[in-house]
C-alpha cells in the first residue's frame, strides 16, 4: 500500500486526472474549486501537459472540445454558475461523441447564490443541462479516496463510451483535506485507439468532427437513436452504489456525495442502537442505480431521501422505487447541510422512536 | 503553358452558396494556399456557425465544426495539444465579432499560434439578413429596416483596428474579394498569415470584405460595387499589424 | 493567347467573370444548367487572352484557363 498524503479534495481530483493521463486542462476561477486550476497550472507542465486559464467557462469547455478532438485526455472544472455557462459546450461534445471530464463542485444557487456547499445542480447534471437529448455519466464521490479513484475511472469511461463524464461534488468535498492513498492509475477498461481524432490527414482521408446533421433527412433521428442505444448500454454496464445495512432494514436512507457520508454515520449509529435502518448511496447518479431500489422495495417499508437541495434526486428515487413505499424528504438548498443528529431525528420520527429513548 | 485550375484541396462538390457569394472565392483562396504551402496533411480547420458551416464539404482537410463564436477557443485546444499541426479558423462577422468577441480577443491576446480567416460581409447571411456587428451605419437589414443607427445600434465594429492594439498579435490585414486585384492581394495575405503560423509567430488574422448579394438584395454586379464603393470606405484595406 | 473551359454544372450564373473579362468575351447562356442556372460561355471561342481574371473572380471554381503567355497580373 502506497503512503497516504494529506490533500484537499480539489487537489486530489487534479492529481488523479494527471495520473490518469489528463494532459489538457482549461478552466476559469470560481470558488470553491480554485485549487483545481491552480494545481493543474503547476502540475501539467511537469508532465508535458497544457494548462490554459480561459477567458470564460464558455471558452474553457470549447478549448476542451478542441483538445478532445485532437486526441488528448482533457478536463475542465467549475462550480455551479460556471457549469451553467459550460452547458452549451457540453451539448456539443456529447453530440460529437468526444471524451472529456467535467467537474462541478457545487455551490449554493440559484443565481450567484453563495459559496457554501449545495446539491442544487442534480437535475442539470443528470437530466442533460444543455439542449438536446443527451446524457453524461455522473459520478458522486463521498470521500477523497473515492474522488481519487472515480476521477481516474472517469477518463476511462469517457474514452470508452466517447462521451463527457461529470464528477458532481460539492464545496465540502472540494475543500476538505483527508489522507489519500495516491495509487498508480490502472485502466478499468480497454480503450480502443482513437480513430476519430483530428491530427492532420496524413496517410488517410480527411476527417470531420461535427454536430450538424442535415443529411439524410432522417440523419439526426438516426444519430439520436444511436446515442440512446449507447446510453441504454451504459445503463447496463455502469451502475454503482453503496448499499449499507439494507438487509432487514425497514427504513432505507438514501443520499449522494457528502450527505451520503453523513447519512452513513447516522445509519451506523442507529443500527448500533437497534433500529432497522439501512442506506443506499448512489455513486453513479446517471445511470441511476435503479436495481438497488427495486430490490429494497420488496423488503423495506419506508424511504428517506436526504439532499442539500429541495429534492431533486428525490424524483429519481421515486421512479426507481416505483413509488412503492412512503418516501420522505430531508433537505434544503442554499448552503444547508445535514448533520448526523438531524438525520437521526428524522429516522427516529419515521420509525416512531422517541428521541428520549435513544442512548 | 500554365493552367489556372481548381485546387486539389477543394472537394468535388457544388457549393450551397448563392450566386456571387464571396465565400466561394475565399474558400478557393484558402484551398490554394494550403496546396501551395503543401500543408494539407498538417492542417486542422474549424467550421463556423453561419453560411460557411459546411466548410468541410468543400475543403479537403481535417475540420471540426464549432458552436457559434467558439472557434478561437476550440482552435486553442487543438493547437495547444498539437503544436505541430497548422490550425485555422474560418469565421463570419456574427461568429467572430458578436457572439464570439471574447473568444476572438482573448485568443488574439494570448498570441495563440493560429490563423483566422474572417469573412466580413456586413450582414447575417444564413439567418436571412439581420444586422451584423459590421453592418454599416445607415445600412438596412431585416432587424434595422430603417438603417443601422449610430445611437441605437452603434457604429460597426472594426475588427482589424480593434485587434491592432494587442501586443501578442503577429499579423492583421484587411483585404477584399471584389476585384481580381483584390483577390490576388487576399491570397497573398492569407498565405502570409499561414506562414506566420508556420514560423511560430503567433496569432494572425485576415479580414476579407465579401459580397452577400442575396441578403443585400442586389445583383452580384451591384454587390461587388457595394464592397468597392461603400465597404472599403468604412473598412479600409491594408496591413494593420505585421510584427517582426 | 489562352483557352478557357467552363465546368457548366458548377456555374451559378453570378456573372462576375462576365463583368471582369477585359476582352468582354464572356456572356451568360440563354439555356439553364442542371441546377437551373444560366452559365458562363464565350462570345467568340478563341478570343480568350488567358489573363485569368475570370478564374480569380469565380466563386464556384468553375473555370479553368490555359495561359499560353505568362502575363504578370495573373501569376504570383
Amino acid at each position: 500500500m502506497a503512503e497516504k498524503v494529506l490533500l484537499k479534495g480539489n487537489e486530489v481530483m487534479a492529481e488523479a486526472a494527471v495520473q490518469a493521463g489528463c494532459r489538457f486542462f482549461a478552466g476559469y476561477p470560481i470558488t470553491p474549486q480554485n485549487e483545481v486550476p491552480e494545481y493543474f497550472s503547476r502540475r501539467l507542465p511537469q508532465v508535458g501537459g497544457v494548462f490554459v486559464q480561459a477567458e470564460s467557462e464558455v471558452a474553457a469547455i470549447n478549448m476542451v472540445f478542441g483538445a478532445a478532438a485532437a486526441g488528448a485526455r482533457a478536463m475542465t472544472s467549475s462550480s455551479s454558475p460556471g457549469v451553467s455557462l459550460k452547458q452549451e459546450g457540453i451539448s456539443y461534445i456529447a453530440a460529437a461523441e468526444l471524451p472529456c471530464v467535467i467537474a462541478n463542485m457545487q455551490r449554493g444557487g440559484p443565481g450567484l447564490g453563495n459559496i457554501r456547499a449545495a446539491q442544487g445542480d442534480y437535475f442539470q447534471s443528470v437530466k442533460g443541462g444543455g439542449h438536446g437529448d443527451y446524457k453524461l455519466i455522473v459520478l458522486a464521490p463521498a470521500s477523497l479516496q473515492e474522488l481519487y479513484t472515480l476521477t481516474m475511472n472517469a477518463f476511462d469511461w469517457a474514452d470508452y463510451y466517447r462521451m463527457p463524464v461529470m464528477i458532481l461534488g460539492d464545496g465540502i468535498l472540494a475543500q476538505i483535506a483527508e489522507p489519500v492513498e495516491l495509487a498508480p492509475y490502472k485502466p478499468i477498461l480497454e480503450i480502443a485507439s482513437k480513430d476519430y481524432i483530428l491530427n492532420g490527414c496524413k496517410g488517410r482521408p480527411s476527417r470531420v468532427v461535427k454536430t450538424l446533421v442535415l443529411d439524410p433527412a432522417d440523419g439526426l433521428i438516426a444519430h439520436n437513436e444511436h446515442l440512446q442505444r449507447k446510453y441504454r448500454r451504459i445503463a447496463e454496464e455502469v451502475n454503482l452504489c453503496e448499499e449499507y445495512q439494507t438487509s432487514g432494514a425497514e427504513l432505507i436512507v438514501t443520499a449522494y456525495g457528502i450527505p451520503g457520508r453523513i447519512a452513513k454515520a447516522a445509519v451506523r449509529q442507529a443500527r448500533k442502537d437497534g433500529l432497522p435502518v439501512g442506506m443506499i448511496r448512489p455513486i453513479t447518479l446517471w445511470p441511476f442505480p435503479d436495481a438497488a431500489f427495486a430490490k429494497v422495495i420488496k423488503t423495506a417499508r419506508q424511504l428517506l431521501v436526504v439532499e442539500m437541495s429541495h429534492g431533486q434526486m428525490l424524483e429519481d428515487v421515486k421512479l426507481a422505487s416505483q413509488c412503492a413505499l412512503p418516501t420522505e424528504f430531508l433537505g434544503k438548498g442554499g448552503g444547508w447541510y445535514p448533520t448526523e443528529e438531524i438525520i437521526r431525528e428524522k429516522i427516529d420520527s419515521m420509525l416512531n422512536v422517541s428521541g428520549r429513548a435513544r442512548k | 503553358m500554365t493552367t489556372l485550375k481548381r485546387s486539389t484541396i477543394l472537394k468535388d462538390q457544388v457549393t450551397h452558396y448563392c450566386p456571387g457569394c464571396g465565400h466561394g472565392i475565399a474558400h478557393r483562396l484558402v484551398a490554394e494556399v494550403i496546396e501551395e504551402l503543401d500543408i494539407r496533411e498538417k492542417v486542422i480547420g474549424t467550421a463556423p456557425v453561419g453560411c460557411a458551416v459546411l466548410l468541410y464539404n468543400y475543403i479537403d482537410c481535417d475540420i471540426i465544426e464549432c458552436a457559434h463564436g467558439r472557434p478561437p477557443a476550440v482552435a486553442t485546444g487543438i493547437k495547444r495539444v498539437r503544436p505541430d499541426n497548422i490550425v485555422f479558423t474560418y469565421q463570419g462577422d456574427g461568429d467572430l465579432a458578436a457572439i464570439g468577441t471574447a473568444e476572438t480577443i482573448h485568443a488574439a491576446n494570448r498570441g495563440e499560434n493560429i490563423t483566422v480567416i474572417f469573412i466580413n460581409n456586413a450582414i447575417y447571411g444564413m439567418t436571412g439578413g439581420q444586422m451584423a456587428p459590421t453592418t454599416m451605419l445607415g445600412m438596412a437589414s431585416t432587424t434595422t429596416p430603417e438603417g443601422r443607427g449610430k445611437h441605437g445600434e452603434g457604429p460597426p465594429l472594426k475588427v482589424c483596428e480593434l485587434l491592432s492594439s494587442l501586443q501578442a498579435v503577429s499579423y492583421l490585414e484587411r483585404v477584399a474579394v471584389s476585384t481580381p486585384k483584390d483577390v490576388l492581394s487576399a491570397k497573398r495575405a492569407i498565405k502570409k498569415a499561414f506562414q506566420k503560423q508556420i514560423d511560430g509567430k503567433g496569432f494572425s488574422l485576415v479580414e476579407v470584405l465579401s459580397m452577400c448579394p442575396t441578403d443585400w438584395k442586389v445583383s452580384p454586379e451591384k454587390a461587388v460595387a457595394f464592397v468597392n464603393d461603400e465597404m472599403k470606405k468604412v473598412f479600409p484595406l491594408g496591413v494593420y499589424k505585421d510584427a517582426k | 493567347m489562352g483557352k478557357i473551359r467552363f465546368d457548366v454544372h458548377r456555374c451559378k450564373g453570378c456573372g462576375l467573370c462576365v463583368i471582369f473579362c477585359p476582352q468582354k468575351n464572356l456572356r451568360m447562356s440563354a439555356e439553364l444548367n442542371e441546377h437551373g442556372h444560366p452559365y458562363a460561355q464565350e462570345n467568340e471561342p478563341g478570343h480568350c487572352n488567358g489573363c485569368g481574371l475570370c478564374f480569380r473572380m469565380c466563386p464556384d471554381a468553375a473555370i479553368e484557363v490555359d495561359q499560353h503567355r505568362r502575363k504578370t497580373q495573373t501569376q504570383e
